[in-house]
């Protein structure tokens, strides 16, 4: 299988784990990753919040890369990427006078017919039960709580054909390699997302809510596809343990670093190394003989009285 | 307020965003999913409101616009089906084209140290955008701690990736100021 490979900015910086893990788990899938030549940035999310040409030419520029390179399917395995591409594309195709504009812009027609996949939808092309074949470490005895973010379900019906509310399509990915993983309120919350810098305090809160509610479900790893999504809740965390005395620290990895553990693929060619919450207690608990940990059982609470509802008293 | 007329704001408005904002309602979903709803002083319902009603100054001088982050929640959840998303990327553009007084000058000025170099060098050059942000906020201190271990880790680069095709991406730039004007 060939396919066009947009890596986008982040995955040859902050998310270089992202990208190494990446391209092993595909090269033991063999699937040949094509580079655009010569891509440039998508814009993220600086462009579309100043300037709406922006937000579209910038795009732009690199779906006609990948015509020209003769590509049918591109993978954009960073979301906001692919969130961008996808709605370049689709308003290129929605708007006439903006698509003219960009062509001017471009010096070249703006042509049809271009697949932009995520890292979800390219394991789902891949087939779920070929990642289950190439299982060889176990993993269940960690439990991962899926994390989408905003951009891999959103823009509703332009980006993943999943429930915008409660997807469940990256779980299914990670039941077929053999993992376990928790029903949990956040998936779909934002992080806080670029404010990363400029307003780190938002994102520190968001954060430690998305974090917090995943280990009340008893996850031992939040794992997510998006590179802004993980320098806030990977990079982000040492600011919450700084805020916050008794957080408990939770390891971030990508789905495609969890799917090359599964596949046996070595740890340091995984990037399992340059996280900065360690993943050492999730790998040791992995490579544990212990038995899975039961579940405690929650004792569901007693039904709350109108009255103390009426009062506003918890129960 | 460079050219452009109070007047033409909605015009301007609808054109970018081809919708209309009196298709808003005020139901207030929006504002109940909002992940940064409790950091803002106005919820983004009363942003379009101030719209509704031709306070454009108001809307255009709302913290909100800048605290928006973009995560679509809003637009996936309305009724009828108003993208304010895109709505608060308009208000926003339109804010900077009018040259008014961002009420968030730190977003604002993050963008556009993110922005230069792209216009630069053609990609994301983070280590750039980080001195260009400091230097305009003269925020100095806020994650040098971070610094050495990010540098080891290797996930920041000391030179920025050159795009050949960076004519291209110049006339975009161009072309993105010359609609502000």
């Amino acid at each position: 299988m060939k396919l066009g490979y947009y890596p986008g900015c982040s995955l040859n910086g902050t998310a270089k784990e992202f990208n190494s893990s990446l391209k092993e788990v595909f090269a033991a899938l063999n699937v040949d990753l094509e580079e655009l030549n010569d891509w440039s940035c998508c814009g993220a999310t600086s462009a579309h919040v100043t300037s709406h040409i922006l937000s579209v030419a910038l795009p732009a520029r690199n779906l006609l890369i990948a015509k020209k390179q003769g590509l049918n399917e591109l993978l954009a395995p960073c979301a906001a990427c692919y969130s961008r591409l996808v709605s370049s594309q689709q308003e290129l195709k929605l708007d006439e006078k903006m698509r003219m504009k960009v062509e001017d812009l471009l010096e070249e027609k703006v042509t049809n017919g271009l697949q932009i996949i995520n890292l979800i939808q390219i394991f789902q092309k891949i087939g779920l039960d070929k990642l289950k074949e190439k299982k060889q470490v176990d993993i269940s005895k960690i439990k991962a709580a899926c994390y989408y973010g905003c951009l891999l379900v959103r823009p509703v019906d332009i980006a993943l054909p999943d429930d915008m509310e409660s997807p469940d399509s990256m779980e299914a990915i990670i039941k077929s390699i053999g993992g376990k993983t928790v029903d949990w309120n956040f998936k779909t919350e934002c992080c806080g997302a670029a404010h990363s810098i400029a307003h780190t305090d938002i994102v520190e809160k968001l954060c430690k809510g998305i974090i917090d509610n995943a280990q009340k479900h008893g996850a031992d790893v939040i794992i997510v596809a998006c590179p802004m999504c993980h320098s806030n809740l990977d990079m982000r965390q040492l600011n919450i343990i700084k805020h916050y005395p008794d957080h408990k620290p939770i390891p971030v990895l990508y789905l495609s670093q969890l799917v090359g553990l599964s596949m046996g693929i070595d740890e340091k060619k995984l990037g399992l190394g340059v996280h900065y919450i360690s993943t050492k207690p999730l790998l040791e608990k992995i490579k544990s003989d212990a038995l899975p940990t039961e579940v405690k059982k929650e004792v569901p609470a007693p039904p709350v009285s109108n009255d103390k509802i009426k009062k506003g008293v918890e129960a | 307020m460079k050219n452009l007329k109070a007047k033409d704001f909605k015009q301007k408005l609808i054109a970018i965003t081809s919708q209309d904002p009196a298709q808003c309602y005020q139901c207030g979903k929006c504002s109940a999913g909002c992940p940064v709803r409790d950091f803002a002083e106005a919820p983004p319902n009363r942003v379009v409101r101030y719209v509704q009603l031709g306070l454009y100054d108001k809307a255009m001088t709302s913290p909100t616009i800048w605290l928006c982050a973009g995560c679509q929640t809003c637009t996936s959840r309305c009724p009828q089906e108003f993208d304010l998303a895109k709505f608060m990327d308009a208000v926003r553009e339109l804010a900077i084209a009018y040259g008014v007084k961002s009420a968030d000058k730190k977003t604002q000025e993050f963008h556009e140290a993110f922005l230069k170099q792209i216009e630069n060098f053609g990609r994301a050059y983070e280590l750039g955008m980080l001195i260009d942000y400091k230097l305009k906020s003269k925020d100095f201190f806020q994650d040098v701690d971070l610094a050495p271990s990010t540098f080891s880790k290797g996930k920041l680069s000391l030179l920025p990736h050159n795009v050949k095709g960076k004519q291209q991406i110049k006339k975009i730039f161009k072309e993105s100021g010359e609609v502000k004007k």
